[in-house]
C-alpha cells in the first residue's frame, strides 16, 4: 500500500508524540531542569532585583540551551537501539523526511514545552510582563535552530560511549550565535529598545539551520547506519 | 641599541613570551608529528610481520 | 591532464610524494621565516601607536591565518572524502587537525598577550575572539569524535561531516570586524584593495605568513605519511614504503 510523503510525514510525527506521551516522565524531566538550573543562580548569586533583571537573559538562555541539550538523547538513540531507525531508513520512504518528521515532533515536546513554561522562567528571574512576548518568540525560533543543530550531533554520536558528553561538545560551539543573539534580543527587549535586528537575525538563523541540517542529519544516519 | 631591542620599548614581557609560544608551538608541532610517524611505522612493520608469519 | 588529481587518491603515490615534500618544505619555511623574524624584529620601524608592541603581529597574524586556512584545508578535504569516498580525503583531514587547533591556541594566547598592553584586558568577549574560541572548541570536536568511534573509517566519516558543518564558523571568524562593532583591528591584508600597512613592516609578515604556511604542509605531509599508513596497514606497498 503505497504511502504518500505527507501520509507519511504525519504519521511518523503521530508515532513520535505518541510515544512521548506514553512516557510523561521523560517529557517533563528537561522542564524541571529547566527550572532548578534557573533558580541555581540567583540563589548562589544572591542579588537584588535590578541585577537579576541584568543577568536574566543570559540565565535564561543558558539554561534552555543545556536542558535542550538533555532532551536530544532521546532523539535517535531509542529507535536506533531496537532496530526501528533502520527499518525507517529501509522503509522506502527518504530518510530525509524521517528525519524532518522526528525533528519537528521533538521540537513540539520540547522545544515548544520550554516556550510554553518560560513566562515562569520570566518572573522568577524578575524578567518584565512587557518582555515576555519577545523572550518566547526568540526562545521559539532558538529552541527550533537547536533541535536541528542537536539532530546532526545526535546522528553522529547515536551508541557512542559517553556520546552525551560528545554531543554538547559538538552542538554548543554551533549553538553560540544562538545563544548571543537570543540573550540580546530579550535584553533589548526588557531594557524596551528595538529588538527588530536580535529577532531578525535569529529568524535568519533559524530558517538557514532549518534549510540545510536536514540533509546533514540524514548523511549523519547514514554514516552510522552503515 | 640591543639594551632597546631586548627591552622592546618597554612591552618585553609581552612580546618575548609571545614568540616563544609561537617557537614552542612550530617546535611541538615537528616533535609530535615526527614522534607520530615513528609510531605509524613501528606498528605497520608489526602487523606486516605477523601478517607473514600467518601466512606461513 | 587530470591524471596528477586521480594519482592522489592512491594512498601509496601519496605517501611518496608527501615523504618527498617534506624536507623540501621545512627548508623554505625556515627561509621565509628567518627572513621574516629578522625583517620584523629588526628592519621594520616601530609603530606610531603601538610602539615595538606591534612587533608581535608577525607570530599573531600568521598563527591565526594558518588556523583558519587549516580548517579550510581538513572541511575541503573531508568535503572530498564523503563525496567521491576517497579515503586519502580522510587521511588528509585527519592530519590537518592537530595542527589547525595549535596554531588556534597560538593564535587565541598571543593575541591575549597582546591585548593585554593594548586594550588593557588579556581577553574580551568580542566577536573575532569568541568565532576564534568557538574554532578551536570545532577542532577539538572533530578530533573527539574521530577517535571515539571503535570503526577507523566510521569515526573519519563523522569527524568529517563534522568538519564541513563547522566550516560556516570560517567565513565568520574573518568578516566578524566587518559585521560587528568589534575591539579587534579591521583586515589589513586579506580584503579588496591595497593593503593598509606600509611596506617595511608589510613584507616581514608576508614572509612569515609564507613561512608558516610551508611549514604547515611539511608537518601535514609528516602526520599524513602516519595517516596513510594507518589506514593502508596490510597492504602490500607498504612493506617497500617503510624499508
Amino acid at each position: 500500500m503505497r504511502v504518500g510523503a505527507w501520509e507519511a510525514f504525519f504519521l511518523v510525527v503521530r508515532r513520535e508524540l505518541c510515544l512521548s506521551f506514553r512516557r510523561p516522565e521523560q517529557l517533563f524531566q528537561p522542564l524541571v531542569f529547566f527550572l532548578i538550573v534557573t533558580t541555581l543562580f540567583p540563589l548562589g548569586l544572591s542579588l537584588q532585583l535590578s541585577a537579576l533583571r541584568d543577568i536574566a537573559p543570559g540565565v535564561l538562555w543558558v539554561a534552555a540551551l543545556l536542558s535542550s541539550l538533555l532532551s536530544l538523547d532521546s532523539l535517535f538513540k531509542s529507535d536506533a537501539d531496537d532496530g526501528t531507525l533502520e527499518q525507517l531508513a529501509l522503509s522506502g520512504q527518504g530518510l530525509t523526511l524521517i528525519v524532518v518528521a522526528k525533528t519537528c515532533a521533538h521540537w513540539l515536546v520540547t522545544g515548544l514545552a520550554l516556550v510554553i513554561v518560560s513566562p515562569i522562567v520570566g518572573i522568577a528571574l524578575s524578567i518584565p510582563t512587557h518582555a515576555f512576548a519577545t523572550m518566547m518568540l526568540s526562545l521559539a525560533l532558538g529552541t527550533l535552530t537547536l533541535s536541528w543543530l542537536g539532530a546532526i550531533g545526535a546522528g553522529l554520536t547515536i551508541g557512542l560511549r559517553r556520546g552525551n558528553v560528545l554531543l554538547s561538545l559538538i552542538v554548543l560551539p554551533l549553538a553560540t550565535p544562538l545563544l548571543i543573539f537570543g540573550a540580546a534580543a530579550t535584553d533589548r527587549a526588557i531594557s524596551e529598545t528595538s529588538t527588530a535586528g536580535a529577532v531578525y537575525f535569529l529568524a535568519a538563523l533559524c530558517v538557514f539551520t532549518c534549510t540545510l541540517a536536514p540533509w546533514a542529519a540524514t548523511a549523519a544516519l547514514r554514516i552510522t547506519l552503515e | 641599541m640591543t639594551s632597546d631591542f631586548w627591552s622592546m620599548g618597554g612591552y618585553a614581557r609581552y612580546v618575548w613570551p609571545c614568540y616563544g609560544i609561537a617557537g614552542a608551538v612550530l617546535a611541538w608541532n615537528l616533535w609530535a608529528a615526527g614522534r607520530y610517524l615513528g609510531a605509524a611505522k613501528v606498528r605497520a612493520a608489526r602487523a606486516l610481520a605477523m601478517a607473514s608469519s600467518e601466512a606461513r | 591532464m587530470w591524471t596528477w588529481f586521480y594519482k592522489l587518491a592512491s594512498p601509496p603515490y601519496v605517501y611518496g610524494v608527501a615523504a618527498a615534500f617534506v624536507p623540501w618544505l621545512l627548508g623554505f619555511a625556515a627561509l621565509a621565516i628567518g627572513y621574516g623574524l629578522v625583517a620584523g624584529l629588526g628592519i621594520a620601524p616601530a609603530d606610531y601607536q603601538q610602539g615595538e608592541a606591534f612587533r608581535m603581529i608577525y607570530v599573531h597574524v600568521p598563527g591565526a591565518l594558518l588556523s583558519l586556512t587549516v580548517y579550510t584545508v581538513m572541511a575541503v578535504a573531508s568535503g572530498i572524502a564523503l563525496i567521491w569516498r576517497i579515503k586519502v580525503g580522510h587521511a588528509v583531514a585527519a592530519a590537518s587537525a592537530p595542527i589547525g587547533a595549535s596554531f588556534a591556541i597560538l593564535a587565541l594566547i598571543t593575541g591575549s598577550l597582546w591585548g593585554k598592553p593594548m586594550w588593557g584586558t588579556y581577553w574580551a568577549w568580542d566577536p573575532r575572539l569568541t568565532s576564534e574560541l568557538i574554532l578551536l572548541f570545532l577542532y577539538v570536536g572533530v578530533m573527539s569524535l574521530r577517535s571515539a568511534f571503535e570503526d577507523p573509517l566510521r569515526g573519519d566519516r563523522a569527524a568529517a561531516l563534522l568538519a564541513v558543518v563547522g566550516v560556516v564558523n570560517v567565513p565568520i571568524v574573518h568578516f566578524s570586524v566587518v559585521w560587528w562593532n568589534s575591539l579587534h583591528q579591521g583586515a589589513t591584508i586579506v580584503k579588496l584593495g591595497a593593503p593598509s600597512m606600509p611596506g617595511s613592516m608589510l613584507w616581514p609578515l608576508l614572509s612569515m605568513w609564507l613561512g608558516f604556511m610551508l611549514f604547515f604542509g611539511a608537518v601535514l605531509c609528516m602526520r599524513l605519511q602516519a595517516e596513510v599508513l594507518n589506514r593502508e596497514r596490510q597492504a602490500s606497498w607498504v612493506r617497500e614504503a617503510i624499508k
